[in-house]
Protein backbone atom coordinates (compact mmCIF):
# COMPACT_ATOMS: atom_id res chain seq x y z
CA UNK A 1 0.00 0.00 0.00
CA UNK A 2 2.85 2.48 1.14
CA UNK A 3 4.31 1.73 -2.55
CA UNK A 4 1.10 2.84 -4.13
CA UNK A 5 1.16 5.67 -2.15
CA UNK A 6 5.18 6.51 -3.47
CA UNK A 7 3.86 5.61 -6.77
CA UNK A 8 0.88 8.20 -6.71
CA UNK A 9 3.11 11.02 -5.46
CA UNK A 10 5.96 10.43 -7.36
CA UNK A 11 3.46 10.93 -10.65
CA UNK A 12 1.79 13.80 -9.35
CA UNK A 13 5.38 15.49 -8.63
CA UNK A 14 6.41 14.71 -12.08
CA UNK A 15 3.71 16.67 -13.62
CA UNK A 16 5.29 19.42 -11.49
CA UNK A 17 8.82 18.37 -13.56
CA UNK A 18 6.68 18.43 -16.33
CA UNK A 19 5.43 21.89 -16.29
CA UNK A 20 8.73 23.13 -15.68
CA UNK A 21 10.44 20.98 -18.67
CA UNK A 22 7.70 21.75 -21.37
CA UNK A 23 8.45 25.87 -21.75
CA UNK A 24 12.31 24.45 -22.16
CA UNK A 25 11.36 21.77 -24.93
CA UNK A 26 9.65 24.19 -26.51
CA UNK A 27 11.89 26.92 -27.31
CA UNK A 28 14.79 24.05 -27.56
CA UNK A 29 12.75 22.62 -30.39
CA UNK A 30 11.88 25.26 -32.40
CA UNK A 31 15.00 27.48 -32.38
CA UNK A 32 17.84 25.47 -31.00
CA UNK A 33 18.46 27.31 -28.29
CA UNK A 34 19.47 26.23 -24.60
CA UNK A 35 17.99 28.18 -22.34
CA UNK A 36 20.27 28.26 -18.87
CA UNK A 37 18.24 30.55 -17.00
CA UNK A 38 15.02 28.43 -17.38
CA UNK A 39 14.70 27.92 -13.89
CA UNK A 40 15.51 31.37 -12.57
CA UNK A 41 12.48 32.46 -15.47
CA UNK A 42 10.08 30.27 -13.33
CA UNK A 43 11.53 32.17 -10.11
CA UNK A 44 10.96 34.74 -11.57
CA UNK A 45 7.57 34.09 -12.92
CA UNK A 46 6.55 33.17 -9.08
CA UNK A 47 7.49 36.73 -7.62
CA UNK A 48 5.39 37.77 -10.32
CA UNK A 49 2.57 35.59 -9.22
CA UNK A 50 3.47 36.87 -5.54
CA UNK A 51 3.61 40.80 -6.60
CA UNK A 52 -0.26 40.07 -8.19
CA UNK A 53 -1.23 38.56 -4.73
CA UNK A 54 0.11 41.28 -2.44
CA UNK A 55 -1.19 44.03 -4.66
CA UNK A 56 -4.57 42.62 -5.86
CA UNK A 57 -5.28 40.79 -2.53
CA UNK A 58 -6.58 37.64 -4.97
CA UNK A 59 -5.99 33.81 -4.91
CA UNK A 60 -2.26 32.82 -6.49
CA UNK A 61 -4.85 31.56 -9.22
CA UNK A 62 -6.36 34.41 -10.24
CA UNK A 63 -3.48 36.32 -9.82
CA UNK A 64 -1.44 33.75 -12.10
CA UNK A 65 -3.70 34.54 -14.86
CA UNK A 66 -3.02 38.28 -14.91
CA UNK A 67 0.98 37.06 -14.48
CA UNK A 68 0.79 35.02 -17.51
CA UNK A 69 0.69 38.32 -20.21
CA UNK A 70 3.00 40.16 -18.33
CA UNK A 71 5.57 37.08 -18.46
CA UNK A 72 4.60 36.65 -22.01
CA UNK A 73 5.53 40.05 -22.63
CA UNK A 74 8.60 39.66 -21.00
CA UNK A 75 9.33 36.58 -23.10
CA UNK A 76 8.86 38.54 -26.26
CA UNK A 77 11.14 41.30 -25.35
CA UNK A 78 13.58 38.98 -23.99
CA UNK A 79 13.75 37.01 -27.54
CA UNK A 80 13.39 40.53 -29.52
CA UNK A 81 16.39 42.12 -27.67
CA UNK A 82 18.20 39.32 -26.34
CA UNK A 83 18.14 35.87 -27.87
CA UNK A 84 17.78 36.78 -31.54
CA UNK A 85 20.83 38.57 -31.20
CA UNK A 86 23.19 35.98 -30.29
CA UNK A 87 20.88 32.89 -32.09
CA UNK A 88 23.48 31.55 -35.34
CA UNK A 89 25.93 29.03 -36.25
CA UNK A 90 28.05 29.31 -33.34
CA UNK A 91 25.77 27.72 -30.38
CA UNK A 92 28.40 28.83 -27.74
CA UNK A 93 27.06 32.93 -27.49
CA UNK A 94 23.55 31.67 -26.74
CA UNK A 95 24.61 29.29 -24.04
CA UNK A 96 27.05 32.53 -22.27
CA UNK A 97 23.78 34.99 -22.83
CA UNK A 98 21.19 32.84 -20.78
CA UNK A 99 23.59 31.91 -18.16
CA UNK A 100 24.93 35.85 -17.78
CA UNK A 101 20.78 36.25 -17.45
CA UNK A 102 20.44 33.81 -14.77
CA UNK A 103 23.00 35.60 -12.84
CA UNK A 104 21.43 38.78 -13.56
CA UNK A 105 17.77 37.25 -12.93
CA UNK A 106 19.10 35.77 -9.53
CA UNK A 107 20.70 39.27 -8.34
CA UNK A 108 17.85 41.18 -9.47
CA UNK A 109 15.47 39.07 -7.32
CA UNK A 110 17.82 38.95 -4.76
CA UNK A 111 18.09 42.72 -3.96
CA UNK A 112 14.42 43.04 -4.84
CA UNK A 113 12.71 40.31 -2.68
CA UNK A 114 15.62 39.88 -0.46
CA UNK A 115 16.94 36.12 0.32
CA UNK A 116 13.45 35.36 2.57
CA UNK A 117 11.91 32.89 1.19
CA UNK A 118 8.58 32.86 0.15
CA UNK A 119 5.36 30.70 -0.49
CA UNK A 120 2.15 31.33 -2.67
CA UNK A 121 -0.71 30.48 -0.01
CA UNK A 122 -3.47 28.78 -1.94
CA UNK A 123 -5.61 28.76 1.89
CA UNK A 124 -7.74 25.89 2.63
CA UNK A 125 -7.61 23.77 -0.24
CA UNK A 126 -4.38 22.99 0.27
CA UNK A 127 -5.41 20.96 2.95
CA UNK A 128 -8.11 19.28 0.74
CA UNK A 129 -7.39 15.28 -0.18
CA UNK A 130 -8.76 13.62 -3.11
CA UNK A 131 -9.45 9.65 -2.07
CA UNK A 132 -8.82 7.57 -5.13
CA UNK A 133 -8.93 3.71 -4.27
CA UNK A 134 -6.69 3.22 -2.23
CA UNK A 135 -4.67 6.57 -1.61
CA UNK A 136 -5.74 9.47 -0.78
CA UNK A 137 -3.98 12.41 -2.96
CA UNK A 138 -3.58 15.87 -2.52
CA UNK A 139 -5.98 18.58 -5.16
CA UNK A 140 -3.07 20.69 -5.49
CA UNK A 141 -1.08 18.22 -6.64
CA UNK A 142 -3.36 16.45 -8.83
CA UNK A 143 -3.82 20.05 -10.29
CA UNK A 144 -0.34 20.14 -10.99
CA UNK A 145 -0.93 17.01 -12.93
CA UNK A 146 -3.54 18.10 -14.74
CA UNK A 147 -2.19 21.18 -16.11
CA UNK A 148 0.76 19.34 -17.18
CA UNK A 149 -1.27 17.24 -18.99
CA UNK A 150 -3.36 19.94 -20.48
CA UNK A 151 -0.37 22.08 -21.25
CA UNK A 152 1.08 19.13 -23.24
CA UNK A 153 -2.08 18.70 -24.84
CA UNK A 154 -2.46 22.34 -25.65
CA UNK A 155 1.20 22.59 -27.33
CA UNK A 156 0.28 19.43 -29.36
CA UNK A 157 -2.58 21.01 -30.81
CA UNK A 158 -0.95 24.46 -31.37
CA UNK A 159 1.65 22.82 -33.02
CA UNK A 160 0.04 20.29 -34.86
CA UNK A 161 -3.32 22.46 -35.54
CA UNK A 162 -2.54 25.61 -36.33
CA UNK A 163 -0.98 27.72 -38.89
CA UNK A 164 1.07 29.15 -35.78
CA UNK A 165 2.47 25.65 -35.14
CA UNK A 166 3.17 25.00 -38.41
CA UNK A 167 5.36 28.41 -38.61
CA UNK A 168 7.19 26.39 -35.47
CA UNK A 169 7.90 23.49 -37.00
CA UNK A 170 8.47 24.91 -40.09
CA UNK A 171 11.17 27.42 -38.73
CA UNK A 172 12.34 24.37 -36.55
CA UNK A 173 13.22 22.34 -39.73
CA UNK A 174 15.00 25.35 -41.87
CA UNK A 175 15.11 28.74 -40.57
CA UNK A 176 16.50 30.28 -43.53
CA UNK A 177 14.13 28.56 -46.28
CA UNK A 178 11.17 29.57 -44.21
CA UNK A 179 12.02 33.40 -45.05
CA UNK A 180 10.99 32.40 -48.76
CA UNK A 181 7.68 31.51 -47.79
CA UNK A 182 6.98 34.72 -46.25
CA UNK A 183 7.80 33.83 -42.57
CA UNK A 184 10.40 36.55 -40.42
CA UNK A 185 11.88 33.67 -37.99
CA UNK A 186 13.29 36.47 -35.22
CA UNK A 187 9.32 37.25 -35.14
CA UNK A 188 8.57 33.57 -34.45
CA UNK A 189 10.85 33.34 -32.11
CA UNK A 190 9.78 36.01 -30.02
CA UNK A 191 6.20 34.34 -29.65
CA UNK A 192 7.65 30.92 -28.82
CA UNK A 193 9.62 32.53 -26.00
CA UNK A 194 6.50 34.77 -25.20
CA UNK A 195 4.78 31.12 -24.94
CA UNK A 196 7.26 29.64 -23.64
CA UNK A 197 7.29 31.89 -20.28
CA UNK A 198 3.74 31.37 -20.10
CA UNK A 199 4.20 28.08 -19.45
CA UNK A 200 7.03 28.29 -17.11
CA UNK A 201 4.56 31.09 -14.87
CA UNK A 202 2.00 28.15 -14.59
CA UNK A 203 5.07 25.95 -13.22
CA UNK A 204 6.02 28.75 -10.97
CA UNK A 205 2.04 29.17 -9.43
CA UNK A 206 2.67 25.19 -8.50
CA UNK A 207 5.87 25.68 -7.14
CA UNK A 208 5.63 27.83 -5.37
CA UNK A 209 2.30 26.46 -3.91
CA UNK A 210 4.27 23.18 -3.16
CA UNK A 211 7.07 24.98 -1.42
CA UNK A 212 9.15 27.35 -0.35
CA UNK A 213 10.87 29.47 -2.94
CA UNK A 214 13.91 32.21 -2.80
CA UNK A 215 15.52 33.96 -5.67
CA UNK A 216 18.60 31.37 -5.63
CA UNK A 217 16.75 28.00 -6.32
CA UNK A 218 16.10 28.27 -10.47
CA UNK A 219 19.36 26.76 -11.34
CA UNK A 220 17.78 23.41 -9.48
CA UNK A 221 14.82 23.67 -11.10
CA UNK A 222 16.92 24.01 -14.42
CA UNK A 223 18.02 20.77 -13.94
CA UNK A 224 14.92 18.99 -13.74
CA UNK A 225 13.47 20.69 -16.43
CA UNK A 226 16.69 19.35 -18.46
CA UNK A 227 16.98 15.61 -17.29
CA UNK A 228 12.80 15.74 -18.13
CA UNK A 229 13.42 16.83 -21.57
CA UNK A 230 16.51 14.46 -22.48
CA UNK A 231 14.71 11.47 -20.96
CA UNK A 232 11.28 12.43 -22.64
CA UNK A 233 13.89 12.53 -26.25
CA UNK A 234 14.45 15.90 -27.65
CA UNK A 235 11.30 17.23 -29.75
CA UNK A 236 8.73 15.20 -28.27
CA UNK A 237 6.20 16.53 -25.83
CA UNK A 238 4.96 13.93 -24.71
CA UNK A 239 7.86 12.87 -24.07
CA UNK A 240 9.38 15.38 -21.82
CA UNK A 241 5.77 15.02 -19.96
CA UNK A 242 6.98 11.25 -19.59
CA UNK A 243 10.12 12.59 -18.68
CA UNK A 244 8.99 14.46 -15.97
CA UNK A 245 6.99 11.68 -14.41
CA UNK A 246 10.19 9.72 -14.68
CA UNK A 247 11.87 11.85 -12.37
CA UNK A 248 8.84 12.30 -10.01
CA UNK A 249 8.65 8.53 -9.69
CA UNK A 250 12.37 8.28 -8.80
CA UNK A 251 12.55 10.97 -6.31
CA UNK A 252 9.40 9.64 -4.61
CA UNK A 253 10.95 6.41 -4.33
CA UNK A 254 13.99 7.10 -3.15
CA UNK A 255 13.13 9.17 -0.30
CA UNK A 256 10.41 6.35 0.89
CA UNK A 257 13.68 4.39 0.89
CA UNK A 258 16.10 6.95 2.49
CA UNK A 259 14.54 10.41 2.37
CA UNK A 260 18.39 11.98 1.81
CA UNK A 261 18.06 9.50 -1.87
CA UNK A 262 15.25 11.99 -2.94
CA UNK A 263 17.51 13.92 -5.18
CA UNK A 264 20.11 11.55 -6.23
CA UNK A 265 17.61 8.99 -7.07
CA UNK A 266 16.05 11.59 -9.76
CA UNK A 267 19.68 11.76 -11.42
CA UNK A 268 20.57 8.61 -11.22
CA UNK A 269 16.99 6.97 -13.11
CA UNK A 270 18.54 10.13 -15.90
CA UNK A 271 21.78 8.33 -16.12
CA UNK A 272 19.93 4.71 -16.20
CA UNK A 273 17.49 5.93 -19.21
CA UNK A 274 20.71 7.59 -21.16
CA UNK A 275 22.50 4.30 -20.52
CA UNK A 276 20.07 2.55 -22.30
CA UNK A 277 18.32 4.84 -24.90
CA UNK A 278 20.81 7.48 -25.42
CA UNK A 279 18.12 9.46 -27.41
CA UNK A 280 15.94 9.21 -24.99
CA UNK A 281 12.61 7.73 -24.63
CA UNK A 282 10.63 9.01 -27.59
CA UNK A 283 13.11 10.10 -30.23
CA UNK A 284 12.03 12.32 -33.03
CA UNK A 285 11.88 9.13 -36.46
CA UNK A 286 14.21 11.45 -39.01
CA UNK A 287 16.74 13.43 -37.20
CA UNK B 1 5.60 47.74 -67.86
CA UNK B 2 7.96 44.86 -66.77
CA UNK B 3 7.38 42.75 -64.02
CA UNK B 4 10.97 42.69 -62.69
CA UNK B 5 13.90 44.59 -63.22
CA UNK B 6 17.47 44.24 -62.78
CA UNK B 7 19.60 47.54 -63.32
CA UNK B 8 23.20 47.16 -63.38
CA UNK B 9 23.48 44.32 -60.84
CA UNK B 10 27.09 43.85 -59.62
CA UNK B 11 28.10 40.79 -56.68
CA UNK B 12 31.45 40.31 -55.54
CA UNK B 13 33.05 37.84 -53.18
CA UNK B 14 35.96 39.08 -52.06
CA UNK B 15 37.89 39.26 -55.60
CA UNK B 16 35.88 37.22 -57.62
CA UNK B 17 32.82 39.21 -59.01
CA UNK B 18 30.37 36.53 -59.81
CA UNK B 19 27.66 38.89 -60.68
CA UNK B 20 28.57 41.70 -62.96
CA UNK B 21 26.50 45.06 -64.45
CA UNK B 22 23.92 42.49 -65.22
CA UNK B 23 20.90 44.37 -66.22
CA UNK B 24 17.44 42.93 -68.31
CA UNK B 25 13.35 43.16 -67.93
CA UNK B 26 11.07 40.70 -67.88
CA UNK B 27 7.41 41.50 -69.09
CA UNK B 28 4.65 39.96 -67.16
CA UNK B 29 3.50 35.97 -68.10
CA UNK B 30 6.98 36.02 -69.70
CA UNK B 31 9.31 32.28 -69.71
CA UNK B 32 13.08 33.32 -69.30
CA UNK B 33 15.59 30.87 -69.52
CA UNK B 34 19.15 31.20 -68.04
CA UNK B 35 22.07 28.94 -69.15
CA UNK B 36 25.71 29.41 -68.80
CA UNK B 37 28.53 26.63 -67.40
CA UNK B 38 29.18 26.03 -63.76
CA UNK B 39 29.84 28.89 -61.82
CA UNK B 40 28.66 31.44 -64.03
CA UNK B 41 26.77 32.77 -61.06
CA UNK B 42 23.34 31.55 -62.29
CA UNK B 43 22.23 30.75 -58.91
CA UNK B 44 23.89 33.60 -57.33
CA UNK B 45 21.83 35.54 -59.70
CA UNK B 46 18.60 34.24 -58.57
CA UNK B 47 19.28 34.85 -54.90
CA UNK B 48 20.17 38.62 -55.38
CA UNK B 49 16.56 38.56 -56.99
CA UNK B 50 15.29 36.50 -53.82
CA UNK B 51 16.92 38.63 -51.50
CA UNK B 52 19.03 36.04 -49.78
CA UNK B 53 21.64 38.04 -51.10
CA UNK B 54 21.82 41.68 -51.67
CA UNK B 55 24.15 43.24 -54.69
CA UNK B 56 26.86 45.72 -54.07
CA UNK B 57 25.55 47.96 -57.14
CA UNK B 58 22.74 48.40 -59.09
CA UNK B 59 18.79 47.54 -57.94
CA UNK B 60 15.87 45.07 -58.34
CA UNK B 61 12.54 46.58 -59.47
CA UNK B 62 9.04 44.49 -58.63
CA UNK B 63 6.49 46.26 -61.02
CA UNK B 64 8.50 49.16 -60.62
CA UNK B 65 9.14 49.00 -57.05
CA UNK B 66 12.68 49.11 -55.51
CA UNK B 67 13.27 45.96 -53.62
CA UNK B 68 17.20 46.55 -53.45
CA UNK B 69 16.95 46.71 -49.55
CA UNK B 70 13.96 44.78 -48.81
CA UNK B 71 14.22 41.17 -47.18
CA UNK B 72 13.68 37.67 -48.48
CA UNK B 73 10.30 37.85 -46.54
CA UNK B 74 9.17 40.88 -48.02
CA UNK B 75 10.14 40.15 -51.81
CA UNK B 76 8.05 36.55 -50.77
CA UNK B 77 5.04 38.46 -50.15
CA UNK B 78 5.32 41.12 -52.98
CA UNK B 79 5.56 37.48 -55.50
CA UNK B 80 8.61 36.53 -55.45
CA UNK B 81 8.94 32.53 -55.57
CA UNK B 82 11.29 29.91 -55.64
CA UNK B 83 12.90 26.38 -55.91
CA UNK B 84 16.18 25.43 -54.83
CA UNK B 85 18.64 23.49 -57.30
CA UNK B 86 19.25 21.14 -53.86
CA UNK B 87 15.50 20.86 -52.61
CA UNK B 88 14.88 22.12 -49.03
CA UNK B 89 11.56 20.71 -47.79
CA UNK B 90 10.45 21.02 -44.17
CA UNK B 91 11.72 17.92 -43.89
CA UNK B 92 9.12 17.01 -40.20
CA UNK B 93 6.41 18.70 -42.27
CA UNK B 94 3.59 16.56 -44.02
CA UNK B 95 3.92 17.20 -48.02
CA UNK B 96 0.44 18.96 -47.62
CA UNK B 97 1.85 20.97 -44.50
CA UNK B 98 4.49 22.52 -46.77
CA UNK B 99 2.34 24.01 -49.10
CA UNK B 100 0.26 25.36 -45.96
CA UNK B 101 2.78 26.83 -44.56
CA UNK B 102 3.82 28.93 -47.92
CA UNK B 103 0.26 29.96 -48.97
CA UNK B 104 -1.09 31.15 -45.63
CA UNK B 105 2.24 33.04 -45.15
CA UNK B 106 4.14 33.65 -48.46
CA UNK B 107 0.78 34.06 -49.85
CA UNK B 108 -1.21 35.54 -47.76
CA UNK B 109 -4.20 32.92 -48.70
CA UNK B 110 -7.15 33.20 -45.80
CA UNK B 111 -6.98 30.22 -43.95
CA UNK B 112 -10.81 28.93 -45.26
CA UNK B 113 -9.23 29.29 -49.00
CA UNK B 114 -5.54 27.76 -48.28
CA UNK B 115 -6.76 24.09 -48.06
CA UNK B 116 -8.66 23.87 -51.12
CA UNK B 117 -5.75 25.93 -53.03
CA UNK B 118 -2.91 23.83 -51.93
CA UNK B 119 -4.27 20.57 -52.38
CA UNK B 120 -5.24 21.42 -56.04
CA UNK B 121 -1.73 22.42 -56.65
CA UNK B 122 -0.58 19.39 -55.22
CA UNK B 123 -2.88 17.80 -58.17
CA UNK B 124 -1.35 19.71 -60.93
CA UNK B 125 2.09 18.80 -59.85
CA UNK B 126 1.62 14.98 -59.18
CA UNK B 127 1.69 14.82 -55.79
CA UNK B 128 -1.45 14.00 -54.73
CA UNK B 129 -1.01 10.59 -53.47
CA UNK B 130 2.28 11.92 -51.20
CA UNK B 131 0.22 14.50 -49.22
CA UNK B 132 0.00 13.01 -45.66
CA UNK B 133 3.31 11.47 -46.25
CA UNK B 134 5.98 14.07 -44.35
CA UNK B 135 8.31 15.73 -46.86
CA UNK B 136 11.49 14.47 -45.35
CA UNK B 137 10.86 10.85 -46.74
CA UNK B 138 10.24 11.43 -50.51
CA UNK B 139 12.26 10.36 -53.10
CA UNK B 140 13.76 12.53 -55.98
CA UNK B 141 11.18 13.46 -57.84
CA UNK B 142 8.87 14.68 -55.74
CA UNK B 143 10.61 16.76 -54.18
CA UNK B 144 11.87 18.41 -56.65
CA UNK B 145 8.26 18.64 -57.68
CA UNK B 146 7.37 19.56 -53.67
CA UNK B 147 9.96 22.52 -54.53
CA UNK B 148 7.70 23.63 -57.84
CA UNK B 149 4.18 22.90 -55.76
CA UNK B 150 5.30 24.71 -52.77
CA UNK B 151 7.00 27.59 -54.40
CA UNK B 152 3.38 27.92 -56.36
CA UNK B 153 1.35 27.86 -53.09
CA UNK B 154 3.75 31.11 -52.33
CA UNK B 155 1.02 32.80 -55.02
CA UNK B 156 4.12 34.13 -57.15
CA UNK B 157 3.69 36.54 -59.96
CA UNK B 158 7.44 35.63 -60.63
CA UNK B 159 8.51 32.16 -59.72
CA UNK B 160 12.45 30.95 -59.92
CA UNK B 161 13.28 27.66 -61.44
CA UNK B 162 16.53 26.34 -60.08
CA UNK B 163 17.43 23.18 -62.01
CA UNK B 164 14.17 21.75 -61.24
CA UNK B 165 15.07 18.97 -64.62
CA UNK B 166 18.37 18.18 -62.98
CA UNK B 167 19.09 14.32 -62.07
CA UNK B 168 15.47 13.18 -63.90
CA UNK B 169 14.55 10.35 -66.21
CA UNK B 170 13.52 11.49 -69.78
CA UNK B 171 9.71 10.17 -68.69
CA UNK B 172 9.95 12.60 -65.39
CA UNK B 173 11.41 15.58 -67.04
CA UNK B 174 9.08 15.45 -70.12
CA UNK B 175 6.02 15.10 -66.61
CA UNK B 176 7.92 17.59 -65.00
CA UNK B 177 7.70 20.02 -68.44
CA UNK B 178 3.81 19.78 -68.89
CA UNK B 179 3.57 20.78 -65.27
CA UNK B 180 5.55 24.08 -65.62
CA UNK B 181 4.09 24.87 -69.18
CA UNK B 182 0.50 24.76 -67.75
CA UNK B 183 2.16 27.18 -64.60
CA UNK B 184 3.16 29.74 -67.84
CA UNK B 185 0.15 29.36 -69.83
CA UNK B 186 -1.43 30.66 -66.28
CA UNK B 187 0.48 33.88 -66.18
CA UNK B 188 2.87 33.18 -64.00
CA UNK B 189 6.43 34.59 -65.07
CA UNK B 190 8.88 32.25 -64.70
CA UNK B 191 12.89 32.85 -64.63
CA UNK B 192 14.48 28.86 -65.16
CA UNK B 193 18.02 28.02 -64.93
CA UNK B 194 18.42 24.87 -66.45
CA UNK B 195 21.05 22.79 -68.06
CA UNK B 196 18.32 20.28 -69.77
CA UNK B 197 18.35 22.02 -72.58
CA UNK B 198 15.48 21.06 -74.60
CA UNK B 199 13.18 20.79 -71.48
CA UNK B 200 14.37 24.69 -70.62
CA UNK B 201 13.75 25.76 -74.89
CA UNK B 202 10.37 24.07 -75.30
CA UNK B 203 8.73 26.55 -72.55
CA UNK B 204 11.11 29.86 -72.16
CA UNK B 205 10.43 32.47 -74.82
CA UNK B 206 13.90 34.27 -74.28
CA UNK B 207 17.23 33.05 -73.49
CA UNK B 208 19.88 34.40 -71.44
CA UNK B 209 23.18 33.04 -71.54
CA UNK B 210 25.50 34.05 -68.41
CA UNK B 211 29.54 33.49 -68.07
CA UNK B 212 32.37 34.61 -65.70
CA UNK B 213 28.98 36.58 -64.15
CA UNK B 214 28.82 38.55 -66.92
CA UNK B 215 25.52 38.88 -69.21
CA UNK B 216 26.90 37.37 -72.56
CA UNK B 217 23.72 37.29 -74.82
CA UNK B 218 19.77 37.49 -74.24
CA UNK B 219 17.04 36.55 -77.02
CA UNK B 220 15.11 34.22 -79.24
CA UNK B 221 16.28 30.48 -77.79
CA UNK B 222 17.48 29.59 -81.55
CA UNK B 223 19.25 32.72 -81.98
CA UNK B 224 20.96 32.36 -79.00
CA UNK B 225 21.93 28.83 -79.63
CA UNK B 226 23.43 29.72 -83.19
CA UNK B 227 25.27 31.94 -81.80
CA UNK B 228 29.39 31.08 -82.43
CA UNK B 229 30.47 32.58 -79.03
CA UNK B 230 27.50 30.64 -76.84
CA UNK B 231 28.84 27.26 -78.83
CA UNK B 232 32.16 28.10 -77.98
CA UNK B 233 31.71 28.88 -74.46
CA UNK B 234 28.45 27.11 -73.91
CA UNK B 235 29.11 23.84 -75.30
CA UNK B 236 32.69 24.31 -75.57
CA UNK B 237 32.79 24.13 -79.66
CA UNK B 238 35.33 26.25 -81.13
CA UNK B 239 34.04 28.76 -83.36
Amino acid sequence: MIWLDTLAQGILLGGLYALFAAGLSLVFGIMRLVNLAHGDLIVLGAYVILVMVSVTGLNPFLAATLALPVMFGFGMLLQTHLFNRVLGEDILPPLLVTFGLSVVLQNVLLETFSADSQKLSMGPVEAVGVPVGPVTLGLVPLATLGSAVAVIAALNLLFYRTKLGRAFRATSDDATTVQLMGIYPARIFSVATGIALMVATLAALYLGARANFDPTIGPARLLYAFEAVIIGGLGSLWGTLAGGLVIGVAQATGAAIRPEWQILAGHAAFVAVLLFRPRGLFPRAND
Amino acid sequence: MSILSLNSVSKSFGALKVTDDVSFDLAPGEALGIIGPNGAGKSTLFNLISGNLRPDQGAVLLDGHDVTGETPMQRCRRGIGRSFQIPQPFGHLSVYENLLVAAEFGGRVPGHDAPGLCMDILGRCGLAAQATAPAGSLPLLSRKRLELARAMATQPRVILLDEIAGGLTEGECVALVSTIRRIHDEGTAIIWIEHVLHALTSVVERLMVLNFGRMLMIGQPDEVMAAPEVKEIYLGIEA
